[in-house]
Formats: C-alpha cells, sequence, structure tokens
C-alpha cells in the first residue's frame, strides 16, 4: 500500500481541496477497504458534482489511535464497484450516495434508498425512477422471512409516545425477532444543500436545529470548521465556554436517557426524577445563553454569551445540588436488581458486529472500545484538559445505560473544574473571510457520539460543499442488530439505550 | 338480614374505581408527585361514557359484543362473590368453579375481539394473555382447592365465611402460601407490574392494554370498569384469605374488609413503585412459582 494514496491530516485542521489525491476507482476501494480492516473508521464518505457528468466521491477514514484523518478521493460517472460488501461501514453512505447522485453501487448487498427523495442530478436516478414520479418514504421492498410461524409486526411512522417519525419492521417468530429492518426519511429536510445554496447568515440556525437535542453539538462543529476556514483563532474563554455547554447538553440527555429506560421497565422512581433532573440541566444551559437548548450559544469565531462572577458561583452551585439528586436517581436504579436484570443481557451486539458497522459513542464505548473523539482527535479545551473515556464491556443495554451514568460523573467533574479556573474576558473574535479552495473536516463528541462535518470552498471562498454526518447515521444499523434474536417486547430499551436521532440521520 | 347481602353488590360496583385511585396515588408519592385525583377513574369512566365510539372497517360483531359480553361476565362473578365473610347473593356447592370460568369466559371474549382488530400487536397481546393466563389458571384453581380442603366446602360463601383468625393460628402456613398465590395471581390477572405495565404507551410490550387499544367511548369504559372490578374481585379473596374478621359486628366486619381493600391498593402501589416489570421470558416462572406455592398449600392442608 504506498502513502500517497490520501492525505493525512488532524482534526479541524484546513487544508488546500487540491491536496486531496484522485486515484482511480480500483486504487480507492482497495485503500478504503484495507484501511478499514486494520481497525479504521470510515467517519464521512460523501459524493460531490465535478462537472455535468462526474461525481468525485471522498472518504474520510478516522485513525482512531494515532489521531488522523485519512482523506482520498476517486472520480466516478454512474456506476462502480461497491464497497460494501468488503466494508460494511460503507453501507448507509454507498446509499446515499446513489440516493443524492444517481450512482450505483453495482454489487451492493442493500440496495434501496435511504431518505427517499429524488436525486440531485436531475437525468441520473439509481433506481431508474422518473422525475415526476412521486416518492415516499418507506416505500420500498422490506426482507421478508417466510414460514407459517413467522409474522411481520410494523411500527410506526406514527408511533404512541411522542416521539420522531420512523418505520420498524420486525419478522417474527413468537416473541422472538429474527430480522428488523428501519426505514427513516420522514424528516428529510435537505440542509445539506441548504447550507451551500442559501443565505449565510441562516447556516448556524440550520445547525442549531439539525438534531434539536444535539444543538451545541453541531453548532460547534460547524463553528470549528468555519474557524478553521478563515483561520480565526478562537480565545481561550470561549473554548472553554463551549466545553462546558456541550458537557451540559451531554449530562442532560444522557440523564433524560437514563430516566427513559427506568421508565420503559416501570421502574418508577428513577424515570420520574431523571425526568425533572433532566429539566435542572437543561435550564443551567438557560442560565448561560437564555435557551434550554443552548441555540444561539455558539457561532463561528466564538461563543455569544459570557458568565460572570455572580454567574459562575450562581451554576457551580446548582451544578452540586442537581448532580446530587442525579447520582441518587441512577444510584436507586443501579441497586435495584429487577431494573438491572432487566438490562442486563439484553440488546447484545458482539463486539465484532460493532467494530464492523463501525459504532460511535456511548453504544461503542459500552462495547468496550475507548473511542472517543474528545481523546482520540481533541479539539478547543479538550486539547488541555482531558477528560477520561467512559468505557464498559458487556456490550447489552446495561452496559449503554452504565456509560452514561459514567460519562455524567466524568462531565460534571470537567464542569466543575473549568468553572473555577476560567479565565481570560474575550469571547468571541469577527472571523474573516474563509480562504479559496480549502478543506476541513470538523470531527466532534456529541453527546451520542462522534459528529462529523467537512465543508470545503470553492474559488470565491463561499462554501462549495458541505457533508454532515450524525453520530445516529452510523448506529442505526447497530440498533437493528442489537435486536437479532432479542425478544421483540425488548426492542423499546433498546430502542432507548441507543436512543438515536431520526432528523439527524434524515438531514 | 337479606337487604344486607345487597352491600356485596353495592360495594364493588361504588368503590371499584377508588382502588385505582389509591395505587396511583400511592405511585405518585413514591416518585414525588402529587399524582391524578383519588377519583379519577370516576371522571375517566363519566367521560367515556358520554362519548361515542369509533370502530375499525375490519372488525365484525365479536368485536363490538366483546366489552358488553366481558362486563356481563363480570357483573355474574360479582354475584357469587362474598364480601369478606359477608355471604354472596348466589352461592352454591361448586360456585368456586363457575367463578373461575366466568372469569375466563371475560378473557375469552377480550381475546377473541383483539384477534379480530387483525392488528399485529393486538395479537401479539392476545397471544401473550392466553399465554400466561394458562399459567395463572392452574395457580387460581389450586389456592381454591386448598382453600376447599381447610374449610370443607365447595362454594365461595362458605369458604370465606368459615374462615377466621383461628384459622390462622391453626393453619397459618396453609393461608400465607394461598395468601402470597393469591397474590401473584392478583397482579398478573390485573395486569399489573411486574407482570404488565398499566401505564405503558409501547405498544410491543403491552399484555392487556394493547389488547383494547382499538375501543373508544362507552366500550372503552365497560371495560375499563370491568377492569376495576376485576380488580376487586381478585382483591377481596386476597382481603378474605390474609384479613378474616368475622366478629359478627356487622359495621366493624365491613370497615375492616374495607379497610383491607385499601391496604391492598397500598401494597400494589409499593410493589409498582419498587420494582421494575420482569423480562416476559421470566413471567411464566413467576406464574408457576404460584402455582408451586398452592400446591404446597394444598399439600400441607391435606396431610396434616
Amino acid at each position: 500500500m504506498s502513502e500517497k494514496n490520501y492525505i493525512s491530516i488532524h482534526n479541524s485542521e484546513a487544508f488546500p481541496v487540491k491536496s486531496i489525491p484522485i486515484v482511480d476507482i480500483d486504487d480507492f476501494r482497495e485503500t478504503v477497504i484495507t484501511e478499514i480492516e486494520r481497525g479504521k473508521r470510515l467517519a464521512s464518505f460523501f459524493g460531490r458534482p465535478l462537472n455535468e457528468s462526474a461525481v468525485c466521491l471522498t472518504a474520510v477514514i478516522a485513525d482512531d489511535k494515532r489521531g488522523c484523518l485519512q482523506i482520498l478521493s476517486t472520480e466516478v460517472e454512474k456506476s462502480y464497484q461497491s464497497l460494501t460488501p468488503d466494508c460494511s461501514q460503507a453501507n448507509c453512505f454507498e446509499r446515499e450516495i446513489a440516493e443524492q447522485w444517481g450512482i450505483v453501487p453495482l454489487g451492493h448487498p442493500w440496495f434501496k434508498p435511504l431518505r427517499f427523495h429524488h436525486s440531485y442530478r436531475k437525468e441520473y436516478d439509481a433506481w431508474e425512477r422518473g422525475l415526476d414520479e412521486e416518492i415516499l418514504p418507506a416505500h420500498t421492498d422490506f426482507y421478508q422471512v417466510s414460514g407459517d410461524e413467522v409474522h411481520e409486526v410494523a411500527v410506526g411512522p406514527v408511533h404512541a409516545g411522542v416521539i420522531e417519525p420512523g418505520h420498524f419492521r420486525f419478522q417474527c417468530s413468537g416473541e422472538r425477532v429474527f430480522h428488523l429492518e428501519i426505514a427513516l426519511g420522514f424528516q428529510h429536510r435537505g440542509i445539506e444543500r441548504a447550507i451551500i445554496s442559501g443565505d449565510k447568515s441562516k447556516i448556524p440556525h440550520y445547525m442549531e436545529t439539525l438534531a434539536g437535542d444535539t444543538t451545541i453539538g453541531h453548532s460547534v462543529a460547524y463553528a470549528q470548521a468555519m474557524e478553521a476556514l478563515s483561520g480565526c483563532l478562537v480565545s481561550g474563554r470561549a473554548q472553554i465556554l463551549r466545553g462546558i455547554m456541550l458537557e451540559l447538553e451531554r449530562m442532560a440527555n444522557h440523564v433524560g436517557d437514563i430516566g427513559a429506560l427506568a421508565n420503559d421497565v416501570a421502574f418508577l422512581p428513577t424515570a420520574s426524577y431523571c425526568g425533572r433532573l433532566r429539566g435542572d440541566y437543561l435550564n443551567m444551559t438557560a442560565m448561560i445563553c437564555g435557551n434550554r437548548f443552548g441555540r444561539n450559544m455558539v457561532r463561528p469565531g466564538g461563543v455569544m454569551y459570557n458568565l460572570d462572577a455572580s454567574l459562575i458561583s450562581q451554576l457551580s452551585r446548582k451544578l452540586e445540588e442537581v448532580f446530587s439528586d442525579t447520582e441518587n436517581a441512577i444510584g436507586l436504579m443501579w441497586d435495584s436488581p429487577s431494573a438491572i436484570g432487566r438490562f442486563e443481557d439484553t440488546g447484545k451486539i458482539s463486539r465484532e458486529i460493532a467494530e464492523e458497522l463501525g459504532l460511535v459513542g456511548v453504544a461503542a464505548r459500552a462495547c468496550g472500545f475507548e473511542r472517543d473523539v474528545r481523546f482520540d482527535f481533541p479539539t478547543g479545551i479538550y486539547c488541555f484538559s482531558q477528560i477520561p473515556v467512559a468505557t464498559f464491556s458487556t456490550c447489552d443495554v446495561f452496559a449503554r445505560a452504565y456509560v452514561r451514568g459514567l460519562e455524567i460523573q466524568r462531565s460534571k467533574s470537567f464542569i466543575c473544574e473549568q468553572l473555577e479556573t476560567i479565565t481570560g474576558d474575550d469571547i468571541f473574535t469577527v472571523p474573516g473571510d474563509s480562504a479559496p479552495d480549502m478543506a476541513v473536516v470538523s470531527m466532534l463528541e456529541g453527546w451520542r457520539g462522534e459528529i462529523c462535518h467537512f465543508a470545503m470552498t470553492g474559488a470565491d471562498g463561499n462554501l462549495l460543499h458541505y457533508k454532515v454526518v450524525d453520530p445516529s447515521f452510523h448506529n442505526w444499523n447497530g440498533l437493528a442488530a442489537s435486536m437479532r434474536n432479542e425478544e421483540v417486547s425488548n426492542f423499546p430499551i433498546c430502542n432507548k439505550s441507543f436512543n438515536l436521532s431520526y432528523c439527524g440521520h434524515d438531514l | 338480614m337479606n337487604w344486607y347481602i345487597l352491600i356485596n353488590i353495592i360495594l364493588p360496583f361504588v368503590l371499584a374505581p377508588f382502588l385505582f385511585g389509591v395505587i396511583n396515588r400511592t405511585k405518585a408519592f413514591f416518585a414525588g408527585r402529587r399524582g391524578q385525583p383519588l377519583l379519577q377513574l370516576y371522571y375517566d369512566l363519566f367521560k367515556l361514557f358520554r362519548k361515542g365510539s369509533v370502530y375499525s372497517v375490519t372488525t365484525t360483531w365479536i368485536f363490538r359484543i366483546a366489552p358488553f359480553a366481558v362486563f356481563s361476565s363480570i357483573v355474574c362473578v360479582i354475584l357469587i362473590m362474598p364480601c369478606g365473610a359477608l355471604v354472596s347473593p348466589i352461592g352454591f356447592r361448586g360456585d368456586i368453579l363457575l367463578f373461575i370460568y366466568f372469569l375466563a369466559m371475560a378473557r375469552f371474549f377480550t381475546v377473541a375481539a383483539a384477534l379480530d382488530t387483525g392488528s399485529s400487536f393486538e395479537g401479539m397481546g392476545a397471544s401473550r394473555e392466553v399465554q400466561f393466563a394458562a399459567l395463572t389458571e392452574p395457580a387460581f384453581i389450586l389456592c381454591m382447592a386448598a382453600l376447599a380442603c381447610e374449610t370443607h366446602s365447595f362454594s365461595l360463601s362458605t369458604i370465606f365465611s368459615r374462615l377466621s383468625f383461628a384459622s390462622w393460628s391453626g393453619e397459618g402456613a396453609v393461608l400465607l402460601l394461598v395468601a402470597v398465590s393469591l397474590m401473584i395471581v392478583l397482579l398478573a390477572e390485573n395486569s399489573r407490574v411486574p407482570v404488565d405495565d398499566p401505564n405503558t404507551h409501547l405498544e410491543l410490550t403491552m399484555i392487556h392494554e394493547v389488547m383494547v387499544l382499538d375501543y373508544s367511548g362507552p366500550d372503552l369504559g365497560f371495560i375499563l370498569y370491568g377492569a376495576a372490578l376485576k380488580l376487586w374481585i381478585i382483591g377481596s379473596l386476597v382481603v378474605g384469605v390474609a384479613l378474616p374478621v368475622n366478629t359478627g359486628n356487622f359495621f366493624l366486619d365491613r370497615f375492616i374488609f374495607l379497610g383491607g381493600m385499601v391496604l391492598l391498593a397500598v401494597i400494589i402501589g409499593i410493589i409498582e413503585s419498587v420494582m421494575a416489570r420482569f423480562r416476559f421470558l421470566k413471567i411464566p416462572q413467576v406464574l408457576i412459582l404460584a402455582s408451586a406455592l398452592s400446591i404446597l398449600a394444598l399439600i400441607l392442608q391435606v396431610r396434616f
């Protein structure tokens, strides 16, 4: 394997677009497949139009061990030999490319649309659907098991709870699930296209609502990308504030998830306390920036709201108080054998499958992988203040809940430390114009897992291409895998243990 | 004193929904909440009985008669059901079996109506309901058999009027086993935690609730009212065994019985608050445990 097939870059480091090697498709396939086999991960893989007929496919490979990213690209027109048979991580990415640009990955074993929309290149459609043909989400062939004892259960897109739309098909024999297929796309809004075609001032708002529960995560990832492209240096205080906001977001969501898990197994005390505590964490976010989800807080160049001494002491006090309640509420559940018994050995994914699917975030750490962008590819405040990676090895619902519990503790100590040592007073630097013909990969550990944004500027310095990968994009297949041979009644807790984003996937 | 017997009929119809209020208040207390009003189920029933019903076009007459069939079976049970030591309006030798089979008939109609809707969720719920019922019925019958041996009677009224605190000092072990076994039966039959979760909105995990998803208006009202009466019926068996007061003072006896029922509702609330639901694979084990306890009670009763 020659080294020149790809370039190695670091997280949030701008590099000239021209430096990405364009190799032929066979070399591209071979490089990607070999690198992934060596234990690296496909962080992003997308197409962008080069001219009327050609599309440039670009792969971003994350090397967790060395903390660097490898980028390579190739040119294709209508079809190419699919990577998926040799590299499962490419599955959804290839379906996305096919859907967006009408490029057929030949030999793809699960070739179905992902979000159910028309191709961006009018004259190309991977499934040869007409231009006026209406494309409806989840209207596709589902995998079916046949036999006298087999039955099919369809759930959604409208669910009994107040959650986002998604369609789930179970192939069951009695209570046992053979296979679960998930069809999403109901929330496709075309965010990536809107970012590059529309008004620049709207982009931060798109980022904040890309996945509403990851407002800070996606805004920081976007800000990092824009700052790298414009060479803007963000002050230390702004970096610290971003870290605090990000960890508050993590704590709020983790507490909410643990409460939801308790609710699904009908363990009342933890369920109701966590419901309230999640609100308390969101309120702390609101104390800083006036919005419970952290909207309008992060912008390229820094943050919009500062902390003064009295707010710092208020926050510290509130955090101590809410955290000790959280410890009690979660402790109740860890002390309850009936609740733990329900989580243990439920929704197991083997380490091998987790590795093959390239799971990220809590789901990966619950399988024992030390995979955390804050640790592997640190940016901002995480370069200076490390948060220990929380892992657990049982790969089940319990592990995913327990890792969340550990992360709440670690985020709390991180925030306390930052509140004590926060210095400086500058929080915002006006970012200059983005440099022309540059690209950047901005990664960040959102509360769900690895957020990966790829941004590229054209000759005029405006954004030419923008690609968002939400952690949910990697992990939905993990949920499907965790339901294999599981009882169908365990689906709700498996689902909650992943708690993936529908709109983050659908974009 | 025949008019006293009317108490047997009036008490369940008037007070059964109140038990749900007590359970919910207990759960709310453990969750650190104020909880819904004690009389919430009365309000709900009142609301539902004033509404109209909506029927799915895939359903047939089975779906429409089921709520009434279920409710009338339960009313029949109440007629043969003693209220503590107070004899029932109708009572004869062997009415224990009729009692169990009236409850089984109610279940049959619920299950048939669930299958009638053609929904995969309701089918799953029906299959679970029948599977678990097949395991609770033996426990139930064996409990009754142990009590019948204890009191040398095959009529519910006689059984419960012959039980007293003296039986606890004499045959405490038998009664304790029967009471525990009946308690498990109560939790399973009334879809309470840890067997089922009456509050869940997750179709894939429900047992009883999922079977009645398609009902609305007065039909749903009858189903909810029937469920409340069923809780009262099995609850009064548990209270009758655990607290067999027969002082002879009519009002004192009734008062203690009602106190026992409220206490039972509080205990159910506590159980629901401190434990999680079992996974489905474990539920049969719990139900078999109930059968095992009642077999043990029967053996102890027959042998000694």
